[in-house]
């Protein structure tokens, strides 16, 4: 019994059963199944978080923030300016309790460089309904790729507790064709 | 010193019991119940103000209610019942007196302080922050030491269990190799040293910064450091309920582990890769290259993984190799419809290892899957996804081995018999519902720790889908049913353990059915019987892994492109 030391004092040197053998080399290749499955998305999948990160200070991220938001913005909604800056170019949120800022406007299909941080607690992005979920730090700049590809209007949550207002946090972004 | 230890001899199982080990059991395993009891009204609550039909606690009251949860039951209550399998896997099950019962006590009044200490931080209304208390949030100092000292607390129980094994070899109390339910609690005791010590690596200058004695903790640093406590205690948890299992096994069927060298390899490979355990937290950071997420959220891949796996062969095989050698070999199945179902630790057991291997084993490959987490993190997939492992399989092992510890331990008779039968299936199912159905919401993109999620006082609106509502309120259905499985386990402890009939000395007296005695199914090798049922059951469960696996690949697939 398992309360018992095993039977047989070499227990080590018994064989292994054929059916306890062959679910031990299954769930071995499985795991290796599902360890390169992860390198080939990174090779052919089109989906991967990108690692581009830096260290920032929140005045000076907040600073170029501000800086789009003059150049770009085209309209205002609920007290925040919505922003629709040119494909391909640098695209920033700032994440501060509880605000995601500003609103963002893009065009379909086109790529843009979205920079995330957080210029106080962590926060964490989730666009809905895609369900994309990214965590924002305070100190660290992300910078990530993104590229819409569905129409209309999309919330971004606060999906990591940042306070009592947490729930009160969320944005949009507008996907345009 | 060993002169002073009285022991009583088990009329059950033969074994001879310390009586000061006996005293650490009790109390240990009466503390982890009552904050049970508190954790688990905490999850009635939280629950219910997450249906939004229901909407029950305003939000600070809500923040406050989920930090207390997720501290006392994961922490608490998981951590005192540790100690109490920790003494009995050791002096109990190796026939040896306890190393240092003084220290014993010590382990006791340190966590049960420091667990106050934290849940007066947190009632207070100033340490909201989540049981993760992710900096920069900050509580008060208080909530940091609390955990500090129950952490020491329970570093000194693995002391005493590493120090009973000792003895247990010294004074020779048993032949050979120690058996395999005290080689599982060795392997949780093993994790349990690496965990606690970086959770004191980071706790400690996190609560200097609470004083301001230091200026700033990094972001990134705390998340990584936490989670080697974090995730890797939940390896201690999965060492720690899979021991259950097998003790169980033995106790209520008499089944012996199918191969003592498969199963202990098993055990082994847990220890060898916990440490990679932290990396799951950090799949959705900035600042971590790809690499080093692949290769560590894989466990050097998925060695881990496959201890479990092994796990869920050789558990339920070793219940069917019993079973057959008893005479039940009818068809696949006979061996499992003619298992002592009208004994809850059975029950409990089985359901535990089934519903740990379904639902919280394979969504935690596939959320701890580097891309497919980008779909899932810190959606109410996740608190879905543990609920799965700690709740369906950690608590409710757990649960059913107090069924067995309260006649051999507590030496009393079991009270409302019928209700006990009853409860594993009440909770077992309850706790699956909420994790099923946090997990739907959470692919639906619900957020997790949420007070509303229809965003009334949020200066813009977002509607989520009708099925995510829906989810939200079957959830707060499953949660009712659970708490009333928890309530049941809470009243049939209680009432057993403080007015149940006392055994006489020598009583046998196990409570519910067994499988009966006289078998000793060989074991090891070729020998024991073959396992057709388990085989089937492993299958379907591979077949499930598989086709869930890559459906999430499929899901991730169709989101907007980005890198
Ligand atoms: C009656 C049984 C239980 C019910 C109904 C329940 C329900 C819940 C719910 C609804 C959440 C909140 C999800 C959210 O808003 O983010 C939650 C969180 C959590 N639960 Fe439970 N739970 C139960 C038992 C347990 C047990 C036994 C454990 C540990 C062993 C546990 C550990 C946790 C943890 C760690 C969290 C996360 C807290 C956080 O996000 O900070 N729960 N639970
Ligand atoms: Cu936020
Ligand atoms: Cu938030």
């Amino acid at each position: 019994m398992a309360i018992a030391p095993p039977s047989e004092r070499v227990w080590w040197n018994e064989p292994i059963a054929r059916t306890e053998l062959v679910w031990m080399i299954v769930a071995f290749l499985w795991g290796v199944i599902m360890f390169f499955t992860m390198i080939f998305w990174h090779i052919y999948g089109e989906q991967n978080l990108a690692t581009e990160s830096y260290r920032v200070n929140p005045e000076s991220f907040a600073q170029r923030a501000d800086e789009m938001i003059e150049q770009y913005t085209v309209r205002e909604e609920d007290g925040f300016p919505v922003v629709r800056p040119p494909p391909g170019s640098e695209v920033y949120l700032i994440a501060r309790a509880f605000q995601w800022y500003p609103l963002l406007e893009l065009q379909k299909d086109k790529a843009y460089r979205l920079h995330l941080s957080s210029v106080d607690v962590q926060h964490d992005f989730s666009l809905q309904p895609v369900n994309i979920n990214i965590s924002v730090h305070p100190g660290y700049e992300h910078v990530l790729t993104i590229t819409p590809t569905t129409l209309g209007e999309h919330g971004v949550v606060c999906n990591e507790y940042c306070g009592l207002g947490h729930h009160m946090m969320i944005g949009k972004i507008y996907v345009t064709e | 010193m060993g002169a002073t230890a009285v022991f009583r001899t088990c009329p059950t199982t033969g074994l001879k019991v310390d009586r000061d080990a006996e005293s650490l059991i009790r109390w240990n395993a009466v503390a982890a119940v009552v904050f049970l009891a508190i954790g688990g009204t905490f999850a009635l609550t939280v629950a219910l103000t997450r249906w939004p039909a229901v909407h029950l606690l305003p939000p600070d009251w809500f923040y406050l209610a989920l930090t207390a949860h997720g501290l006392d039951a994961l922490l608490v209550w998981v951590i005192f019942f540790e100690m109490a399998v920790l003494y009995f896997a050791s002096a109990v099950v190796l026939n040896s007196r306890i190393a240092t019962p003084k220290l014993g006590w010590v382990q006791f009044w340190l966590m049960l302080i420091g667990a106050l200490m934290t849940n007066v931080a947190v009632l207070q209304g100033d340490s909201s922050v989540m049981f993760t208390s992710y900096v920069p949030l900050q509580a008060s100092p208080l909530f940091y030491l609390g955990i500090i000292v129950f952490a020491v607390g329970a570093l000194i129980g693995c002391g005493v269990f590493f120090g009973t094994l000792v003895v247990a070899k010294e004074e020779k109390t048993y032949q050979g190799s120690v058996p395999l339910v005290t080689f599982g609690a060795l392997t949780a005791a093993i994790i349990a040293v690496f965990t606690l010590v970086s959770g004191a690596i980071i706790l400690i200058p996190t609560w200097l910064w609470s004083m301001g004695l230091v200026s700033t903790i990094d972001t990134l640093m705390y998340k990584l450091v936490w989670w080697a406590m974090g995730h890797s205690s939940q390896q201690i948890n999965v060492a720690a309920h899979v021991s259950v299992w097998y003790l169980i096994g033995a106790v209520v069927l008499g089944a012996k582990p199918l191969s003592e060298k498969v199963s202990r390899f098993a055990f082994l490979l847990y220890i060898l890769f916990l440490q990679y355990a932290s990396a799951h937290h950090l799949l959705a950071e900035p600042g971590v290259s790809a690499e080093w997420k692949v290769f560590n959220t894989s466990y050097a891949m998925y060695l881990a993984v496959m201890g479990s796996m092994i796990h869920g062969m050789t558990v339920p095989g070793a219940l069917e190799a019993a079973q057959r050698a008893r005479g039940y070999t009818n068809g696949l199945f006979e061996w499992l419809r003619k298992a002592p179902w009208s004994n809850p630790a059975f029950s409990g057991m089985f359901l535990s290892l089934v519903f740990f291997g379904f639902v919280g084993g394979i969504s935690g490959v596939v959320l701890g899957t580097e891309q497919i987490n980008l779909i899932m993190h810190n959606t109410i997939y996740v608190p879905g996804h543990f609920h799965g492992t700690v709740v369906c399989g950690t608590t409710l092992a757990f649960m059913a081995v107090t069924y067995l510890l309260i006649p051999l331990v507590f030496r009393r008779e079991i009270k409302f018999k019928k209700m006990a039968q009853l409860q594993p299936w009440l909770f077992g199912i309850g706790a699956t519902g909420i994790s099923m159905f946090m997990m739907g919401a959470g692919t639906l993109g619900v957020a997790r720790r949420h007070w509303d999620i229809t965003f009334a006082d949020a200066p813009m609106g977002f509607d989520y889908p009708a099925a995510a509502f829906l989810m939200m309120g079957l959830n707060g259905l499953s949660a009712v049913l659970a708490a009333i499985g928890g309530a049941m386990y809470v009243i049939v402890t209680v009432a057993s353990v403080f007015f149940g009939r006392k055994l006489a000395e020598n009583e046998n007296y196990l409570g519910f059915a067994t499988a009966g005695e006289g078998i000793a199914p060989t074991y090891g090798s070729s020998k024991h019987h073959a396992i057709p049922g388990t085989v089937v059951l492993v299958a379907i469960f591979f077949v499930a892994f598989v086709l869930y696996y890559f459906v999430n690949w499929k899901y991730l697939s169709e989101v907007w492109p980005l890198s």
